[in-house]
């Protein structure tokens, strides 16, 4: 296996880390008016993302990091394309990540409250936006044998894109509610179910409708076949099976379900793109590939050396800090913010 | 209104921003760190109280830091997309470890500080600030090593039109890297040292609460202060002398020194016609720059106008000059605001260890507002190392003006440009509102320490 798959696995990997990671941040946020009825619940719900999720965020700046240092002829043209939809990106997590650190900073209710309504935009906009974007890279955008793209922001905002973009939010949502059964108890933790039970079949039928709209949008059709192969299907089972423990109130195998089914969503998207990077829709010779957008195999050589030593590090305490805060939030919680 | 001018003034606007909160952080994290390592070994209540009090302000600024890092990771895509092409082989790896690193380290860590003081014991929950402390700091170091590579390209090689990196080690062992490094370390220290003074010395002279904590805040102010200053200057100077060698242009314009000249003079003031590539005012002391740059009093330093014929021959035709009253200024501000800094934080620790502190009434009442000197010595700073630098946008390889994204219109970047500069208006409000009543007010700083005793 060359290097350049490697990383284009790793990177895959980063960006579906990033979706089940912050996927149930930004789920959580969008949850927050609707699941806490007074000011203590709506702090216990944050309270629950609160030690997580700025190191769920670095997945991001980190698969941001990758693509430049590994392809970084993907990272000019998809971020100087896209520019627009990631100004909007980065204005809702920047007002999200304020929200969350500054809510409680003022007594005042409507300092709170409008903090709180930040924090529930700035999660609702990145979900939408990553949809639209990963649906974009698969179906393709107009990009020229420079490697410019030469559309516009209204490029990206087609059909099957936004279902793309729908199929995020609802699916991150629910798995924000899942997470939620996990780490809240009464009354809020059965709110939580009641919501996840209200949005599974919303997540089910967009999710579907997004793959199976995008299968033939694409060239997914061609490329796989009637067949579409393990992943996309264990997604799809893992989202019924989702259903299933949701109903049994079983938060944990739910919050498992919902996972696989982002992670193995994400890597469905990588697997129709590959080789690919980003599809020209002007032209197959256009498109930029995990060859003709890379770096030297030097670079690839050094970057793979330094990930592999230092990758499972930042699992190792970042998954030690989940380990720390494991217990419940409750109403007695030291809620040190 | 050139796309290329909207970019930069784009560029300048969100990074000296984010440079607003970065130093702070930096040099807090640590002097935090040491507070509460301070207090798991001598098990000093006072240091738990410290460790409160500064990380609530700690905290606020952490946040602002955070996010507006994001755009930085962001805009060299999106804004210089031609730039990212040309020399992602190289610029993009730093940039993808300090995320690797550095952020993951800190924003973990951070997490466990904020909410761990009761699941972790004393001893881990110190280890978690440092943690943080480690992981901001080594964040610089990996954009430092990013951007020094812009001011002085090493180990790579040009192949089919675009930049390779060759040489990982000679990105890390860059010279340039090594002077600006501690520089920049050494000014987190200074800022967050001045922080604890101006707001202990508000303390001190308005009110009579915890004034232990402040009393012991403003001495470690003071010992950080010092310790800061002259480890910025003596980085400074060292970083100014190996730039007379290895970019005699940039020092030329930070000194408006038109003319070659042997021995050199330092200018006091100077009044810049940069149209007529002269000075129409000019206060020097004699020898002074020879002094500075050579440890000698005599020694060639090269002119503007010199260097910009060596670089026509090198590179061809063009202007290599870069905007001289903005390097000028930048780097007068810059050294006049660290002298200053260098005698206010003399001055604060002698009045600690000569116990004059109760007494200095007029000192305690003025500084606060020194907080403020080092944010614009690390601002001013910044711009002259980045405007001096110009037209290159990687020494000698690139130019500025070839980096910017083709495709994204003036239209794009005048909304970008406007929906930034009100966000961070508006977000500037609301930090130092928060900074401010955190420091200051009596019944948020009681609870805060009230928790602590219990």
């Amino acid at each position: 296996m060359d290097l350049n798959t490697v990383w284009f696995i790793l990177i895959a990997a980063l960006f579906a880390g990033y979706f089940f990671l912050e996927g149930f941040d930004y789920g959580v946020g969008i949850l927050l008016p609707f699941l806490g009825k007074d000011e203590e619940e709506r702090g216990m719900i944050i309270a629950t993302i609160g030690p997580h999720w700025d190191a769920n965020e670095v997945w991001l700046i980190t698969a941001g990091g990758a693509m430049f240092a590994a392809f970084p002829s993907w990272y000019a043209t998809m971020f100087s394309g896209f520019y627009l939809a990631l100004l909007l990106m980065l204005v809702a997590l920047i007002l999200r990540g304020i929200a969350i650190e500054f809510r409680n900073k003022d007594i005042r209710p409507k300092w709170r409250s409008t903090w709180d309504w930040l924090i529930f935009v700035g999660s609702l906009v990145p979900p939408l936006l990553w949809g639209v974007a990963m649906g974009n890279l698969l179906l393709g955008t107009p990009i020229n044998a420079d490697m410019t793209y030469i559309g516009d922001f209204w490029n990206l905002l087609n059909p099957y894109a936004l279902i793309c973009g729908l199929a995020f939010l609802v699916i991150f949502t629910l798995h924000g509610a899942a997470f939620l059964s996990l780490k809240l108890e009464e009354p809020i933790l059965d709110r939580a179910f009641t919501a996840a039970r209200r949005i599974w079949p919303a997540a089910l039928i967009v999710g579907f409708l997004a793959f199976g709209v995008g299968y033939f949008v694409t060239d997914m059709y061609e490329r796989l076949g009637v067949n579409p192969g393990l992943v996309p299907i264990s997604a799809g089972a893992a989202m019924l099976a989702a259903g299933w423990f949701i109903r049994k109130k079983q938060g944990g195998w739910a919050f498992v379900m919902s996972g696989i089914c982002i992670t193995f969503s994400a890597i469905t998207f990588f697997v129709g793109l590959f080789p690919r990077l980003m599809v020209s829709n002007l032209s197959p010779e256009w498109s930029l590939t995990i060859h003709n957008a890379s770096s030297s195999p030097y670079t690839l050589k050094v970057m793979t050396i330094i990930t592999a030593i230092f990758l499972p590090l930042v699992l190792l305490y970042q998954g030690w800090s989940y380990y720390v805060f494991r217990a419940r939030v409750t109403r007695e919680s030291k809620l040190e913010y | 209104m050139d796309p290329v001018t909207l970019a930069r003034l784009q560029f300048t606007i969100t990074c000296v921003y984010h440079f607003f909160f970065v130093p702070l952080t930096l040099g807090l994290s640590i002097l935090i760190a040491l507070m509460e390592t301070m207090y798991v070994r001598t098990g000093n209540e006072l240091y738990k109280r410290m460790t409160k009090f500064w990380g609530k302000l700690f905290l606020i600024n952490f946040a602002m830091g955070v996010v507006t890092g994001i755009v930085m990771e962001f805009q060299f895509g999106m804004n210089w997309s031609e730039y990212s092409r040309f020399v992602g082989d190289i610029f993009g790896a730093p940039l993808a470890i300090e995320a690797l690193l550095a952020f993951f380290l800190e924003s973990t860590f951070i997490g466990l500080w904020i909410f761990g003081w009761d699941r972790l014991s004393p001893r881990m929950h110190a280890a978690t600030i440092w943690m943080v402390a480690i992981g901001s700091n080594l964040s610089a170091l990996w954009i430092l090593v990013a951007n020094s590579f812009m001011q002085e390209p090493v180990g790579f090689a040009i192949e089919n039109g675009r930049a390779v990196m060759t040489d990982f080690f000679a990105l890390l062992s860059n010279p340039h890297l090594w002077v600006q490094f501690p520089h920049v370390i050494a000014s987190g220290l200074t800022t967050a040292a001045f922080f604890l003074l101006g707001i202990s010395a508000y303390h001190l002279f308005y009110k009579k609460s915890h004034s232990e904590i402040f009393q012991r805040s403003f001495k470690w102010g003071a010992i950080a202060g010092v310790i800061g200053i002259c480890l910025v200057g003596l980085g400074g100077h060292s970083q100014a002398q190996y730039m007379v060698e290895a970019q005699p242009m940039k020092m030329a314009a930070g000194e408006a020194l038109w003319q070659t000249d042997d021995p050199a003079d330092l200018s006091l003031v100077t009044i810049i016609d940069e149209d007529q590539q002269r000075n129409v005012f000019d206060i020097r002391i004699p020898r002074a720059l020879s002094l500075l740059a050579y440890n000698r009093f005599d020694g060639e330093v090269k002119g503007i106008k010199d260097i910009q014929g060596e670089y026509e021959v090198l590179y061809g035709p063009g202007n290599y000059i870069p905007p001289v009253t903005i390097s000028y200024w930048s780097f007068r501000a810059m050294v006049g605001v660290g002298s200053l800094m260098l005698l206010l934080a003399f001055y604060a620790l002698f009045l600690v260890l000569t116990d004059r502190l109760p007494k200095a009434g007029r000192f305690l009442r003025w500084m606060p507002y020194a907080i403020a000197l080092p944010i614009i010595g690390t601002s001013t700073g910044w711009i002259f190392t980045e405007v001096a630098r110009q037209p290159w946008i990687v020494f000698g390889i690139m130019r500025t003006e070839d980096g910017v994204s083709p495709n994204v219109s003036v239209g794009m970047l005048l909304t970008s440009l406007i929906v930034y500069t009100l966000l961070y208006g508006v977000l500037i409000v609301v930090d130092v509102y928060l900074l401010a009543k955190y420091a200051k007010d009596d019944a948020v700083i009681n609870e805060i320490l009230v928790d602590t005793v219990a």
